[in-house]
């Protein structure tokens, strides 16, 4: 994919007539919502850095991207996110599409306008959430046929259907629905799940009605099986996709199937199309796949963990609602910039956490979204100064306390791409 | 502290209390109201997101209730409650109770009233009071007092005399044990007006204690239902005429706007904050112009209201009282069908 013609970050909803000017080539296709710079590569591992451009501003990868339920981050605002730096974060198809519904976030100016927030938003299929949380949902050849939990009317979520609603919502990457078999899963339901992903994926490219202002991503599936998931690969890389995600990992599989299969699809993917490795956020594993080759990330858990009043901190993190940070009065983590750290000591949160008042929790969440960034950018950093490696090997230590302390997995799978730990 | 007044019409003070907090350099204008706070913090605000409202309040209000079990932790930390809670540039006072939560009542004795913490009863005698006010170093400070004069629901003369009694033995333990302390000189006390509905108990309250070397006075006792309308601002207003002009009155449990009105004509300065909280709870928003005009109406729908509820609202929701949602004319909620697709701000 050509690269911008001037490499200033710019912030405009217009499609980037530059780019689509080079990308379109001889007028036969949309011009495309999507470009991906690689600013530098790490030289021993598959990690990169890169900008990509998207209709609402230039996301600078890796990146995490914090996941938002219902139009609004749990405790936090849009202009609080944004002053934290942030500029991609994830909406959520499921939720939003069922209550209030697409023809209302369309009425309100799309999810941007109804969330106000004028940067990047991705959001998902829906498919997840609903085999996720509904018992009774059923897969066809259709669609996933569910019933909704607000007013128990049948719902078929179709390719075109979840494609319809995110179109209404308006979000800068869009994802397919995907065919979702939890990944402890083996047998011909994996294979069969594989297979309806490719064919759904189809539908869900006819289906985009904004190709120029909204990107869709395939997800590769294929669970724990390299066959599978190679096979997947080499359909899916035939699409004319602006990105591609790693889809069906992070459920309840081996952290050693996990790392291999995260490296068969970055092997396989184009070096000149984002890789987002879906449903991962914890620190190491970030460190970890950033080394395989991923650009971009998302998980519940920084947000998730901070409502129970945990903090993430580079040596782990700090369940604050313990006895032993009554009298504590450091701040979270003393490098830290963000809010709740410029402001408010450990001691005082945890006295907040034991009241009934929410504010402890927002505070908390705002840190742990300020920690993951941060994290990215370290990491971002460490690859344009072409010292990743020795990040790797230093986060490590601070994490586990020395570096043969460091789980095994994370160990072969940062040996196999030219950074051994020890 | 200087309070200067501006004006006085229909019995509405205008004025100014200057040279507060700690540099003395600090202004608040009344008819004024405080920061509600629960446990130091503004109910589900960050320092943020509070700052995106103009006009916060220059003085917060604390509430012993929710500090007072903290009392080591403070002193350790030693540098105040400002501090500690990531407000240094905010003014204190301290109430001993929270408006919002009643305490059971019966757990005062002569010697000491309890407050109700998360951790369960604290039992504040002179002594510990003064010495948690020590370690919370505020601005202004509510002295200890017993603000029972019911027996039951109804009010007794006799229970409202000891309430005076006893307020004003506290008052009198605690102002020797400022005067020992060298951080608590520096604090303001507030002395508390007690009495019930008792007209005579109310003057007495008010007459005795303006005679102590107290910052401000504070009307307590006037929330509720268990007071009649009438009586409650006859008797705010005659308590006003007795205290001195030049010292600032505030009333605890008053927060619904019409009310808030009221208590200004009767001779009150200044207000908690904490309606807004109570309205945020029950899912609704403040939605109200400033042209006053009581409706009698609604008082009664309101009334009638409760009736109403009982039969329908039963099966849909268990867990909330039986109170009509909205509860005010000042409120919306927003939780109504008819808020679904209403795309306007205002």
């Amino acid at each position: 994919m050509a690269a911008p013609r001037d490499s200033q970050s710019t912030r405009s909803p217009e499609p980037m007539a530059a780019v689509a000017a080079s990308a379109a080539g001889a007028g036969t296709r949309a011009p495309a919502a999507l470009a991906l710079r690689v600013v530098a590569e790490c030289g021993r591992s598959k990690a990169r850095a890169c900008e990509l451009r998207l209709p609402h501003g230039t996301v600078a990868t890796p990146v995490f991207m914090p996941v938002g339920t219902q139009g609004t981050m749990k405790g936090v605002t849009a202009a609080q996110l944004d002053s934290l730096g942030c500029t991609i974060c994830l909406g959520n198809t499921y939720h939003l599409g069922m209550r209030p519904g697409p023809e209302l976030i369309q009425k309100a100016g799309g999810l941007h306008g109804f969330m106000n927030w004028n940067q990047n938003l991705l959001t998902d299929s829906g498919g997840f959430q609903m085999v996720s949380l509904l018992a009774l949902s059923e897969v066809t050849e259709e669609g996933v046929r569910f019933r909704s939990p607000y007013d128990g009317t049948e719902i078929l979520l179709s390719p075109e259907k979840s494609v319809e609603i995110q179109n209404a919502l308006g979000s800068d990457i869009m994802m397919q629905l995907d065919d979702v078999v939890s990944s402890t899963l083996t047998g011909s339901r994996v294979e069969e799940a594989m297979h309806r992903s490719i064919r759904w994926l189809d539908r869900c490219i006819s289906a985009n009605r904004r190709p120029d202002r909204q990107n869709l991503f395939a997800i590769i599936q294929g669970g724990l099986d390299p066959v599978l998931r190679s096979k997947c690969l080499e359909e899916m890389t035939k699409r004319d996709v602006p990105g591609f995600a790693i889809g069906g990992l992070s459920g309840g599989e081996s952290k050693e199937q996990f790392w291999k299969m995260v490296t068969l699809s970055t092997d396989r993917l184009p070096r000149e199309k984002p890789r987002y490795l879906m449903g991962v956020g914890y620190a190491t594993d970030l460190v970890v796949c950033v080394a395989l080759g991923c650009d971009m990330f998302d998980c519940v858990f920084p947000t998730r963990t901070a409502r129970f009043g945990s903090a993430l901190v580079p040596t782990g993190n700090l369940q604050l609602k313990k006895k032993q940070f009554a009298k504590d009065f450091r701040p979270i983590d003393e490098a830290c910039t963000c809010p709740t750290c410029q402001r408010h000591t450990r001691a005082f949160l945890h006295a907040l956490l034991h009241s009934n008042n929410t504010t402890a929790l927002h505070h908390v969440t705002v840190h742990n979204i300020a920690y993951q960034l941060q994290l990215m950018d370290a990491i971002r950093t460490s690859i344009v100064e072409h010292r990743f490696p020795d990040f790797v090997r230093d986060f490590m230590k601070t994490m586990y306390g020395e570096l043969r302390r460091c789980p095994a997995w994370a160990m072969e799978a940062l040996e196999s791409v030219g950074i051994p730990l020890n | 502290m200087k309070l200067s007044l501006f004006k006085v019409a229909q019995g509405c003070r205008l004025g100014t209390l200057n040279n507060l907090g700690r540099k003395g350099d600090r202004t608040m204008e009344f008819p004024g109201c405080l920061l509600y706070t629960r446990t130091g913090s503004a109910p589900h605000l960050t320092h943020d997101t509070l700052r995106v409202i103009s006009r916060v309040p220059v003085m917060t209000q604390l509430t012993l209730s929710s500090l007072a079990e903290h009392c080591e932790v403070l002193e350790e930390y030693k540098e105040g409650i400002g501090k500690f809670i990531g407000m240094p540039e905010s003014m204190f006072y301290c109430s001993l109770h929270d408006p919002v939560n009643p305490c059971p009542a019966g757990y005062v004795t002569n010697k000491s009233v309890s407050v109700w913490g998360v951790g369960g009863r604290l039992e504040m005698t002179a002594a510990k009071f003064m010495s948690v006010q020590q370690a919370l170093q505020p601005d202004w400070f509510q002295c200890l007092s017993d603000g029972e004069a019911l027996c039951g629901e109804v009010f007794s003369t006799k229970r409202a005399r000891k309430s005076v009694d006893r307020s004003l033995a506290f008052l009198d333990e605690c102002l020797k044990l400022q005067e020992q302390s060298e951080v608590l000189r520096n604090c303001v006390m507030i002395g508390v007006i007690e009495g019930g509905d008792t007209l005579e108990e109310r003057l007495r309250s008010a007459r005795e204690t303006a005679k102590r070397p107290v910052g401000g006075f504070l009307l307590d006792g006037f929330h509720g239902d268990a007071m009649t309308k009438e009586t409650r601002l006859q008797l705010i207003s005659s308590v006003t005429a007795e205290l001195p002009e030049d010292k600032p009155r505030l009333i605890c449990g008053i927060g619904q706007p019409d009310e808030v009105l009221e208590c200004i004509e009767a001779g009150v300065d200044l207000f908690e904050s904490f309606f807004p909280y109570q309205v945020t709870e029950r899912g609704c928003a403040l939605s109200f112009s400033f042209d006053y005009q009581p409706n009698p109406e609604d008082t009664v729908l309101q009334q009638n209201g409760e009736k109403e509820e009982g039969e329908i609202g039963d099966h849909i929701d268990k867990v909330t009282t039986t109170k009509r949602v909205p509860e005010t004319s000042f409120e919306i909620n927003l939780k109504e069908k008819k808020r679904r697709r209403d795309s306007d701000s205002s």
